[in-house]
């Protein structure tokens, strides 16, 4: 923590009242920032200065501030959640920047994710996902001893790195596609791969990609943008499970 | 007011299952009929939504957050407690019970922790149930790992990242129900007030964070988890949409709010570094498994850490509490964290810092292994420090983290409002001055799949309700109040932002209503919480309106709040002229520095009524009976 310095930096950042209005760039000036800020706390700042000079801070998303809430995320120069790997927005700090660079930063931009301000997006069509089948259909009271059945520790770690999901949108927003397949198919993953979650894997899988469609998310194309960019590193293989998980269905579906 | 906290009568262990069979039922035909609002989608908030709408009942919930999958709850590291006993250590149900009692120094009720511990069991099951990922032994059974405060190991964990699978099993259960129908979801909503019709809780007004328009919900009855007010310091491991907001409006309506001033400082949070800092990141409890506490023996004492020999080095905890040795409550980790930084021990920039060292149990067992407990922990270290913790030790420093205090509820997590029902961190029941680690997960899923399901139905079943729509006069009125409010907020226009009042406040908290208290130092920010409320009413500066999605005019709100809430918390510690958990009054302690509770004057819960703005609350105190624990000098030695 000692080899804390300033540096002043020159930002872009999307405007945007609402829904319905036009953005645009603005630029702003972000001056004797930190180095051991995180971008976040940088922002804080300029919305500081931008309050006591009578403007309209920029609006962002954020609440835990330690990359576990999925709820902070914005391109920057580019990149969903800026140019660190496998870290969310709040977690990047601005020792990874020099003085007298310009950072450009934008909103999620993907059909299925709307601008409700400036950087912040409405994200619910994840809910709307995870509502069509990311769930295991038992209700609380009738559960067996949680011992009763061993899962192997290999599948249950399995399991755990695609439960890791924060959901935060940055495997949307980085897909040239802006497909949810990423997303979805680490709740299928975790959930397929647990016994508790078996019975109901075609089913989920069915629904959920269906779900998809309907939401305006665009098609896998295999461009692996989705895994680069992810803040938790969720790995790709959970989409050729997804796929299986999915033919399987499509298959005992037709034998019905 | 005579507190009644209703606790069944019999035989302890008897308590809980006696009482189900006495409350009266809702006939699963009947519970369509009942609309019930849940506020909060934390693990309280979640739990209780998804199973109240299993049951049959018509639920709306809500939340700050864009989904309810973001609630505060997701940032929890370290694990959930429960009384298995899969290690064969010797837990059981009576062990957990007297281990939080004890680990609450003795401010608990007995009646509601043994039913937490009870309960504890089913939770694992039910979310092993959901799908939870929790960690397993190679034979493919649930693993366990020791949190402070107890010698057996009874802690379930999914990596560093417990609170975050349990809330998505929540949630995933709550999706279920959003899917059917049965739960109605509002995110991006503010509860501003509570509406109490003829004395009983019947709805809430709320702002949408989008547009700002405010709402009205109507309901049978009321249930909020609304978490904790530790950001009430400004800097704590909190999330930062976390508030009093709700809890304090209710308290305004008449719930009494208990013991205020129990706050919990963690001992192991990474130390403050500049003051354009926002929020201060926990270093789980799980970390003191295998990391070691010292400081240098010599005051004063810059070396780097690898210069200094085994021999210069006090690892204090293990000197002072060889039982427990760094697995101490935190309440006395934190305190003897201070000490130590208050002798000029402590270490880094800021000599505010104690060294968390992984050396010897990297050569013990092997980085690999310990990559695999705490990897995540550890990155997320060093993408905060910029400094290798495998490499060199980590440094830490204690951090608000957690308020044991909360809006006063009876044994059937009802407040002293009919009908307004609390639960999780929000309330204050069962973690008396101190709370062990992994006990709030625990509370909070216990009171929303295995506490309120029940409790509710009896109240339901024995109320008779007017009927009560969103025209009613009481509706009116407390939006026209909340509408006041918010216009007043934005048009004082003066020259000081929110968060500039907001770490003023944290800090006279800090200092002085913070890990260590007294009363001449009390009295002192009592008045400073004053003045600066007073300076915030004519000069804080709110920028946009109210027609947006307006961030500043939110935590406008919050600190408003806060501001006279803080003062609550003072008077609270002024009142307790003892020391207990973490209310640690400097005039009440024994030689050895430890805290001194006065059980003859304080074994009660402080429950404070509201009275009026800028005027003396009034107190009252819910006396606690203990027959089956001997009230004990807390020892860990
Ligand atoms: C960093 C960290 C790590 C922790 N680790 C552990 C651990 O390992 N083990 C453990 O047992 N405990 C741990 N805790 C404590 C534990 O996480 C919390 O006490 C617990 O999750 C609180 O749950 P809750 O459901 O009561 O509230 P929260 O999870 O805080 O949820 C509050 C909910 O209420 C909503 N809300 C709040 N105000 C309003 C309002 N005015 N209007 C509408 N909605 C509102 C929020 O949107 C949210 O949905 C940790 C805490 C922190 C800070
Ligand atoms: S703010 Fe929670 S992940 Fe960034």
């Amino acid at each position: 923590m000692t080899t804390a310095k300033t540096i002043n930096l020159e930002l872009k950042v999307w405007r945007q009242k609402g829904p319905k209005d036009r953005g645009k760039l603005e630029i702003y000036d972000a001056k004797e920032i930190s180095t051991d800020m995180s971008f976040l706390e940088m922002l804080d700042v300029v919305n500081e200065q931008l309050t006591l000079e009578g403007k309209d801070p920029i609006a962002f998303d954020h609440d835990c501030r330690e990359g576990i809430c999925g709820m902070c995320g914005t391109v920057v120069n580019g990149r969903a959640h800026g140019p660190e790997k496998g870290t969310t927005l709040c977690q990047l700090h601005m020792r990874h920047f020099s003085d007298g660079d310009t950072i450009v930063i934008e909103p999620w931009r993907a059909r299925a994710f709307k601008v409700i301000k400036d950087l912040a997006v409405d994200r619910s069509a994840f809910d709307t996902l995870i509502q069509a089948g990311g769930y295991v259909s038992v209700n609380a009271g009738g559960a067996q001893d949680a011992n009763c059945i061993p899962i192997p520790q290999e599948v249950a770690e399995k399991a755990m790195d695609a439960a890791a999901c924060i959901g935060c949108g940055a495997c949307v927003a980085a897909c040239p596609n802006a497909s949810a397949m990423l997303f979805v198919s680490a709740k299928v993953s975790q959930l397929a791969l647990l016994p508790q979650g078996k019975p109901e894997a075609a089913q989920r899988a069915l629904s959920m990609v269906r779900t998809m469609d309907e939401l305006g998310f665009g098609n896998c194309t295999n461009e692996t943008e989705c895994e680069a960019e992810c803040p938790k590193e969720i790995s790709i293989t959970n989409i050729a499970r997804l796929n299986r998980e999915f033919f399987k269905a499509g298959f005992f579906s037709s034998v019905e | 007011m005579r507190l009644d906290a209703k606790i069944p009568g019999g035989p302890l262990t008897e308590k809980w299952d006696r009482h189900r069979f006495e409350l009266k039922l809702v006939n699963p035909a009947n519970k369509r009929k009942y609309d019930i609002i849940v506020v909060g989608t934390g693990l309280a908030g979640g739990s209780a939504a998804a199973t109240l709408a299993e049951l049959g009942y018509n639920v709306k919930n809500f939340c700050i957050q864009d989904s309810p999958r973001r609630a505060h709850s997701i940032a929890a590291q370290g694990g959930i407690n429960a009384a298995k006993n899969y290690q064969n250590e010797g837990d059981s149900v009576w062990r957990l019970f007297y281990d939080t009692v004890k680990g609450g120094d003795f401010r608990a009720r007995e009646g509601n922790v043994y039913r937490l511990a009870q309960v504890s069991n089913n939770i694992i099951d039910q979310c092993v149930a959901q799908g939870v990922p929790f960690a397993r032994d190679y034979g493919g059974l649930l693993a366990n790992r020791s949190f402070g405060g107890s010698q057996v190991s009874r802690t379930f964990y999914a990596r560093g990242q417990t609170g975050q699978q349990l809330l998505l099993g929540a949630y995933s259960s709550l999706s279920r129900q959003i899917a059917l129908g049965k739960v109605k979801m509002f995110p991006r909503r503010e509860m501003l007030d509570l509406v109490v019709v003829d004395g009983q809780a019947r709805g809430i007004v709320v702002r949408n964070l989008i547009t700002g328009e405010t709402e009205c919900h109507e309901a049978h009855a009321v249930v909020l988890a609304t978490g904790g007010y530790g950001n009430v310091f400004f800097l704590s491991t909190n999330a930062m949409g976390s508030n009093v907001t709700a809890a304090y409006r209710a308290h305004k309506r008449g719930a009494l709010f208990a013991n205020p001033c129990f706050t919990q400082i963690h001992p192991t949070c990474i130390p403050v570094h500049g003051d354009y800092q926002s929020k201060l990141t926990l270093m789980s409890e799980s970390l003191r498994n295998d990391g070691r506490v010292w400081v240098p023996k010599k005051p004063g004492d810059t070396r780097p850490p690898h210069e200094i020999p085994e021999s210069e080095r006090d690892y204090y905890l293990e000197r002072r509490y060889p039982s427990f040795g760094n697995l101490v409550p935190r309440d006395v980790a934190s305190r003897n964290a201070k000490a130590q930084c208050d002798e000029d021990k402590g270490v880094g920039d800021t000599k505010l810092a104690v060294y968390l060292d992984f050396a010897d149990a990297i050569r013990r067992d092997g980085k690999d292994a310990i990559e695999k407990k705490y990897g995540n922990l550890f990155q997320m270290y060093e993408k905060i420090t910029a400094q290798d913790p495998y490499e060199t030790p980590m440094m830490i420093y204690p951090a608000v983290h957690y308020t044991m205090g909360g809006l006063w509820v009876d044994y059937n997590l009802m407040s002293t409002i009919p009908g307004l029902f609390v639960l999780g961190e929000a309330n204050f029941s069962d973690h008396g001055a101190n709370r062990l680690g992994a006990s709030a997960l625990m509370q909070g899923l216990a009171d929303g799949y295995f506490v309120i399901p029940y409790t509710i139905g009896g109240y339901l079943a024995g109320t008779s309700f007017s009927d009560v729509t969103t025209d009613h006069s009481a509706f009116r009125d407390t939006t026209n109040e909340v509408a006041e409010h918010v216009e007043k907020l934005l048009s004082i226009k003066g020259k000081r932002t929110v968060d500039d009042f907001h770490r003023e406040l944290g800090l006279t908290m800090w200092d002085y209503c913070g890990m260590s208290r007294n009363d001449e130092g009390l009295e002192k920010a009592r008045k400073k919480i004053q003045e600066l409320r007073g300076e915030f009413w004519e000069n804080v500066l709110v920028p946009g309106s109210n027609n947006d999605f307006n961030q500043s005019l939110e935590r406008a709100g919050r600190v408003a709040d806060f501001l006279e809430f803080g003062e609550l918390m003072v008077i609270d510690a002024l009142a307790r002229k003892e020391s207990c958990g973490g209310h640690f009054n400097e005039a009440h302690q024994t030689e050895e520095n430890e805290a001194r509770r006065d059980d003859e004057n304080f074994c009660h819960v402080a429950a404070w009524e509201y009275t009026g703005d800028d005027k003396e609350p009034g107190l009252h105190k819910e006396p606690l009976v203990f027959e089956n624990v001997q009230l004990t000098q807390r020892s860990y030695k």
